[in-house]
């Protein structure tokens, strides 16, 4: 039974709400439009300096939030700029590249006052504004099975806000997936020269999915750092490779598939871990070891499913699945 | 069945029509050292079915692509309605009145028929990302687009495809639907690549009844095409492209008699007995 509270505990973490949001930015350029964004987790490291830089500063929460968008936003811009004229290849090599680049620049020691170098900013640094708003007691809480603090870090007030903020931008995915601009965005992503030859300002609509989902990516990296802390290294390239992973599990280009398979994502990864853990003798395979175990099960998983089901879980085969 | 203004027009490359919509002046592309397109003047009649033909290499799809915006000469002119071409994006230019098709069908495969005829439509609010988000701003012309698709997809028999993705429709289908998703901006001027190319005779002869048809609506056609037969049948005008350059023009009968464009097509000795050439040498 605890494996069972523990896999329920992840699939209703903050955590696993931040990559949802993510997912859904990525949702707007992948499912959407078709742009391959390969340095996600760029957008999702701008977005957390921008806001803990700005809060330590003394920024207000709203200012600070903003911040963080805008960074984001105008890393959308450069970023589009020069390569949304060019073959979708030149954005996948772009912004890999970038993503890595703001890493690198986060944990350069002449950044230290602002970023706290590699090792980032600690939590307790710029937290303190978003949990004094919160309404829940400042002290462990218990509903149902589930005891957390109320405000502090992973807190039930932290669960709501970023599971309100997961179904609130998959209401805005889906308003704008099913208007007239989504149906543009959608031919981009058949055939950029078609879409052309019909009026449509092909470069100025993907710059527009660029910047939302960028901007999207940015508050699932917030919400994440609200739940954890702000660290470059954790937003190298395994989180992109995980954000595109989870979202074709889920389905690309649908309304819930990012959420769906953020879930199953990060609660797989918990059973897999608890039940080796549970099973597997610590002489065969020690502590240390589980956590790279358990992602090649994942890994292995997700090949079958690329085989099996290339659509994803809610995906539409004849929409878009994995050899298109 | 060449229309009664082309009677005062003169059989050269470059003749000056009485009503040109389309103009082009001194068009040149090259490609490194290759000249591909090198046009001293072309003129389209308005409300006229003009085929643009000649062998393969001949410069046509390029030429097409400048002019549609596609791509862009290094030098010439060229107006649309008096509009000057130059520098014009491809979607201005179909916003201007021009639309085109594509030699390789682009219909956008992993969208419905519907869809792709929505997407043809101009002048949609909802494609404005702030208006979007608000319905009652675009749903009144949402249904305006939708009514015209439904027309329209009546005309070219894929009403009952109308809910299938376009991925799944044949290849004749696939034209047939590219070209009724260009009729979607109501457009002034078609410009077909190759509109004949890989679609079954059976289909060939609808797609050639609505070719006429845009022309009894007002539109002017100018089509690329391989295939005599159906030049000579449904255009007005032809107008012959042999290395980038034009170089034969006329009614289809008088084009097809004409020497210079044989040997374009068949090589300069073909009528010459092979045989008689060497006893003369």
């Amino acid at each position: 039974m605890d494996i069972l509270f523990d896999v329920l505990r992840t699939a209703i973490a903050p955590s696993t709400a931040a990559f949802a949001l993510a997912a859904i930015g990525l949702n707007f350029h992948f499912g959407l439009t078709g742009l391959l964004n390969m340095g996600h987790a760029g957008f999702m490291l701008l977005g957390m300096y921008g806001f803990a830089i700005s809060l330590q500063a003394g920024w207000p929460i709203w200012l600070a939030l903003i911040a963080g968008l805008v960074a984001a936003g105008v890393f959308a811009l450069l970023l589009g700029w020069p390569t949304l004229k060019l073959r979708g290849d030149y954005l996948a090599i772009v912004t890999i590249a970038a993503a890595e680049m703001v890493r690198f620049l986060g944990r350069s020691q002449s950044l230290k006052d602002l970023t706290g170098a590699s090792s980032g900013i600690r939590g307790k640094d710029f937290k303190e504004p978003f949990e004094l708003l919160s309404p829940f007691p400042d002290r462990i809480v218990e509903i149902g099975p589930f005891s957390l603090h109320g405000s502090r870090s992973s807190s039930w007030w932290l669960t709501v806000v970023t599971w309100s903020l997961v179904f609130l931008f998959a209401a805005i995915y889906w308003r704008l997936a099913s208007s007239p601009w989504g149906r543009v965005l959608k031919g981009i992503r058949e055939d950029e020269d078609a879409v052309r030859s019909l009026g449509k300002n092909v470069y100025s609509y993907k710059m527009q999915a660029l910047v939302i989902g960028g901007m999207i990516g940015a508050l699932g990296g917030i919400t994440w750092s609200l739940g954890n802390s702000v660290q470059p290294d954790s937003m190298g390239r395994p989180t992109t490779f995980w954000i595109w992973t989870l979202l074709l599990l889920g389905g690309a280009a649908t309304v819930f598939g990012p959420v769906l398979g953020s879930i199953l994502f990060w609660s797989a990864l918990t059973l897999v871990k608890s039940v080796a853990s549970a099973l597997i003798p610590s002489d065969v395979l020690a502590p240390t070891e589980l956590e790279p175990f358990s992602l090649v099960l994942v890994g292995v998983t997700l090949m079958l499913l690329v085989v099996f089901r290339p659509q994803g879980v809610l995906g539409n085969k004849k929409e878009l699945a994995f050899n298109g | 069945m060449a229309d009664t203004v082309f009677t005062s027009v003169p059989r050269e490359p470059g003749a000056v029509k009485p009503n040109a919509i389309l103009v082009a002046d001194g068009v040149t592309r090259r490609f490194g050292g290759l000249t591909a397109v090198d046009v001293a003047h072309f003129e389209v009649e308005r409300n006229s079915i003009t085929a643009l033909i000649g062998p393969n290499g001949a410069g046509k799809s390029t030429f097409f692509n400048l002019l549609t915006g596609f791509d862009s000469a290094q030098e010439g002119e060229g107006t649309f309605e008096g509009r000057p071409l130059r520098g014009m994006s491809p979607a201005k230019v179909a916003r201007a009145g021009m639309v085109r098709t594509f030699q390789l069908t682009k219909a956008l495969n992993r969208m419905t028929v519907m869809e792709n005829m929505r997407l043809g439509a101009q002048s949609q609010p909802g494609e404005n990302l702030v208006r979007a988000f608000v319905p009652p701003l675009w749903a009144t012309r949402e249904r305006e687009i939708s009514e015209q698709a439904h027309e329209l997809l009546h005309r070219f028999k894929l009403y009952e495809k109308r809910e299938d993705y376009a991925g799944s429709l044949s290849g004749g289908q696939r034209k047939l639907l590219e070209m009724a998703r260009a009729l979607m901006s109501k457009p002034t001027m078609v410009m077909l690549d190759e509109p004949m190319a890989g679609v079954n005779p059976a289909l060939t002869e609808s797609l050639l009844d609505h070719i006429v048809e845009l022309k009894e609506d007002g539109m002017t056609v100018l089509f690329v095409e391989h295939d005599m037969h159906m030049v000579r049948r449904i255009s007005d005008w032809v107008v012959v492209m042999a290395e980038g350059k034009i170089i034969a023009e006329g009614p289809a009968n008088t084009v097809m008699a004409n020497r210079a464009v044989q040997d374009a097509y068949l090589g300069s000795h073909h009528d010459t007995d092979l045989f008689e050439e060497r006893e003369e040498a």
